[in-house]
């Protein structure tokens, strides 16, 4: 990885965006995406995601800032001579042309000999299983295939990069997650740049190499997807990427990389220091429901209260425990449902516990 | 793969029977809502288009005023004068007519094929009385020596049938000649046809015309915001709430010769004051005032249809690496032209029927042929040969409906 944004195949550099002179929908964006890399955009809807991605695209013009692709900035390249290839949410297929005739017009477009058109047409619906449609029109195609032929159309014509905006928002779950893995290994077998927009966490953290997760026009962190779910650097990234347990606290003491937090009810525990301003200040402790042991042995765990379980949901290969402690009614945990687990009943009090380095004090909520 | 039997319900009964019996109820009520409409259109429309329809070939007069005389002339083989016991017939009819006071209607039905038919019949009326028995025939020839050309008596026999292919013939400016051949007219006497292309060729540049213009104006509102959008449609539909015949005389107080717009042009000395340019009372006139009031007709089918071509789609156009004239040419265009066939369609039959506005501002050459149908309807009222061009106008749009269906397929017409 470069350490320098500016070095990136796909850079945003200070880049801001405005609708209406008076709020930022983007706000001082510095993003940098490899060659080769599947970068996601993973934000809730209004956080700005799609709007980077319309800046990207050519469709909407960066109020400030510069946009580079491959080392030369493209701010006054309009769309048709970007060489970007899109994949729409609702797919924007012609419905008047042919399957055959959807995929030919980029290489029409760009005056590629027929029978070199006819050739790449073939190989792409190919490549997305789709040979024997190519005489069909768009209406008489499910959605799946549409979806298939609209990403077949983006990658034909061998585009620089290409961007994909939300494109399986309007599939069922099954076909959803089945598209995740067939996006994931065209791009793994092609190489080629994917942009991807979407507020679905966990298809973001299926198909990306990196994720770049978004808040009120803000990049809240980057990373790869296992370094955001065990690393979050803030209490947005950790409450919108998995599940999470909080508390509110202030800072008591803070030693080398682990801190000492008093709880609003009086309780003590210890954390790993992630994003606090020091002693005295308030702090968010995030903790991930799978890191909760119950009925710990003694010593085994620096964080151990008592818990009253106040719901109990059977998950098949999990039992999802709701208990309250700490004054917090709504702490989640995981039991895995293996041979030999405590047992809960509800309304019993438990002893729970975990270790201080997967308790993370990150940022108070403002 | 071997038909499957029939489904049977528990109780017996074949599933079909029972469906249909489950939505008969359904049925009566949808019939029952559409009932009044039903009614209402097959009096104020089916029925009077048939009655058209057959008023064009109907020619029941001689019939009804003339019985014997027209039975006779059935069974005279045309060949050569006809015989005593015709004239007799002939005499004793006209005689019963002169008594009846329909003589005249005979003699103004004689005279639409009969040039001086109406003389002729007047002129016999009055020697009536000098005949006092037979033989009619020397009688009659004496009274008027036309009853001595077997001419007259063919036409008569024509005019006496009961139904009649004259209407049509007239209608494009033809006419049977004494041998029964169909034959053009005198060319002094040729109007319908030219009428008729001249109304085509009209309507062909309204529909031009709206299509020019109303294209841009549809695009520009399609593309813009709701708010926008809908005060353009205001815009666009504010001539509606403006009777038409005022539109139509506001062009006149435009464009005639001592007009506004003339005016204008005077004063700024483009051109003279005694170059002052004939704008109305012409072709011209009538294809000005026309286009514009049929305008909407053009912009809302197209703007209906371009609403729904969505901005997405353009841009995927874009992003694939047409320009915006390409993506224009190749998506935007093709997609819009079933609005552009709706348009275009409403557009041009309206026209072929126009009225108000070509007889108010066309002058004599900008007359269309809904005029001359007009014209026969009150004044000449000769209802079948206006009848016979409502016709042929009639077919001329059921053609074109068929060529419109056989090319873009009725199915994709959007009217709004």
């Amino acid at each position: 990885m470069s350490t320098s944004i500016s070095d990136a195949y796909v850079s945003f550099q200070e880049v801001q965006k405005s609708y209406d002179g008076e709020n930022l929908v983007v706000k001082d964006l510095n993003l940098g995406v490899e060659r080769g890399e599947f970068m996601t955009m993973l934000g809730p809807s209004g956080s700005g995601k799609t709007t980077c991605l319309m800046m990207l695209a050519g469709f909407e013009t960066a109020t400030s800032g510069e946009i580079m692709l491959d080392g030369t900035g493209i701010n006054n390249v309009p769309p048709w001579k970007r060489d970007i290839g899109i994949v729409f949410q609702n797919y924007a297929l012609f419905p008047h042309m042919t399957v055959r005739e959807n995929l030919a017009y980029p290489l029409e477009v760009r005056k590629v000999p027929k029978n070199e058109i006819t050739d790449r047409v073939e190989k792409a619906l190919g490549m997305v299983q789709l040979s024997g449609f190519a005489g069909r029109r768009p209406g008489q195609l499910s959605g799946g295939q549409q979806q298939r032929v609209a990403v077949a159309r983006a990658l034909v014509f061998e585009p620089k990069l290409v961007l994909m905006d939300e494109p399986l928002g309007a599939l069922d779950k099954q076909l959803r997650e089945q598209m995740q893995y067939e996006i994931k290994h065209i791009h793994e077998n092609l190489g080629v740049t994917v942009v991807y927009v979407t507020h679905d966490q966990s298809e973001a953290l299926t198909m990306s190499n990196r994720v770049c997760v978004f808040d009120d026009g803000v990049v809240q962190q980057v990373a790869p997807p296992d370094v955001l779910y065990e690393q979050p650097q803030n209490a947005f990234v950790a409450q919108f990427i998995g599940e999470n347990n909080t508390f509110l606290g202030t800072v008591r003491e803070s030693q080398a990389d682990r801190c000492v937090v008093e709880l609003g009810t009086g309780e003590v525990l210890k954390a790993l220091t992630v994003n606090v301003d020091g002693v005295g200040s308030q702090t968010t402790l995030s903790l991930r429901p799978e890191r909760v042991t119950i009925n710990p042995e003694a010593g085994s765990c620096d964080n151990q209260v008592q818990g009253d379980v106040k719901e109990l949901i059977y998950l098949g290969d999990h039992i999802r425990a709701r208990l309250e402690l700490c004054g917090n009614d709504q702490f989640i945990v995981k039991v895995p449902n293996a041979a030999n687990h405590s047992h809960l009943r509800e309304g019993e009090s438990v002893s729970v516990g975990w270790l201080s380095e997967d308790c993370r004090a990150l940022d108070a909520p403002n | 793969m071997a038909k499957a039997a029939q489904p049977i319900m528990i109780d017996g009964v074949p599933l079909k029977e029972r469906l249909a019996q489950a939505e008969r109820r359904k049925k009566y009520i949808a019939f029952g809502m559409v009932l009044p409409l039903l009614i209402f259109v097959i009096v104020t429309f089916a029925i009077p288009i048939a009655s058209m329809l057959f008023r064009s070939v109907d020619n029941p007069r001689m019939t009804e005023l003339a019985p014997n005389l027209v039975q006779a002339l059935n069974e005279w083989d045309g060949a050569e004068l006809p015989s005593e016991e015709v004239f007799e017939v002939a005499f004793i009819d006209l005689t019963a007519a002169k008594e009846a006071g329909t003589l005249g209607r005979i003699a103004t039905h004689l005279n639409y094929s009969l040039s001086g038919g109406r003389s002729l019949i007047l002129k016999t009326k009055r020697k009536f009385k000098k005949i006092k028995s037979p033989p009619y025939r020397e009688a009659m020839i004496k009274a008027d020596k036309r009853w001595g050309d077997i001419n007259t008596w063919g036409v008569l026999k024509k005019v006496s049938d009961r139904y009649t292919t004259r209407y049509f013939l007239n209608a494009v400016d033809r006419d049977f000649d004494n041998d029964g051949n169909i034959v053009e007219k005198p060319e002094e006497k040729q109007i319908y046809v030219t009428l008729f292309l001249r109304t085509l060729w009209i309507s062909l540049l309204v529909t031009l015309l709206t299509l020019l213009i109303g294209y841009p104006i549809a695009y520009l509102i399609s593309t813009q915001p709701p708010r926008i959008g809908n005060l353009l449609i205001i815009m666009v539909l504010l001539p509606f709430w403006t009777s038409l015949l005022v539109r139509t005389t506001s062009w006149i107080v435009l464009l005639q010769t001592q007009g506004v717009l003339n005016d204008i042009m005077v004063w700024l000395g483009i051109i003279s004051e005694q170059g002052r340019l004939q704008m109305i009372f012409n072709l011209q006139g009538t294809l000005i005032a026309m286009t514009q009031i049929l305008l909407p007709f053009m912009v809302l089918p197209m703007y209906s249809v371009m609403k729904t071509i969505p901005l997405y789609e353009l841009r995927a156009s874009q992003s694939l690496g047409a320009n915006p004239f390409i993506t224009f040419w190749r998506i935007f265009w093709p997609r819009s032209i079933p609005g552009i066939g709706a348009g275009g369609l409403l557009v041009f039959v309206l026209s072929v029927g126009y009225y108000i506005t070509p007889a108010l501002v066309g002058g004599s050459k900008g007359q269309m042929i809904s005029n001359q149908i007009a014209f026969h309807m009150k004044s000449s009222l000769n209802w079948g040969l206006a009848a016979a061009m409502g016709s042929i106008l009639l077919i001329a749009v059921l053609i074109l409906y068929w060529l419109y269906d056989k090319v873009v397929g009725i199915d994709k017409m959007k009217l709004g």
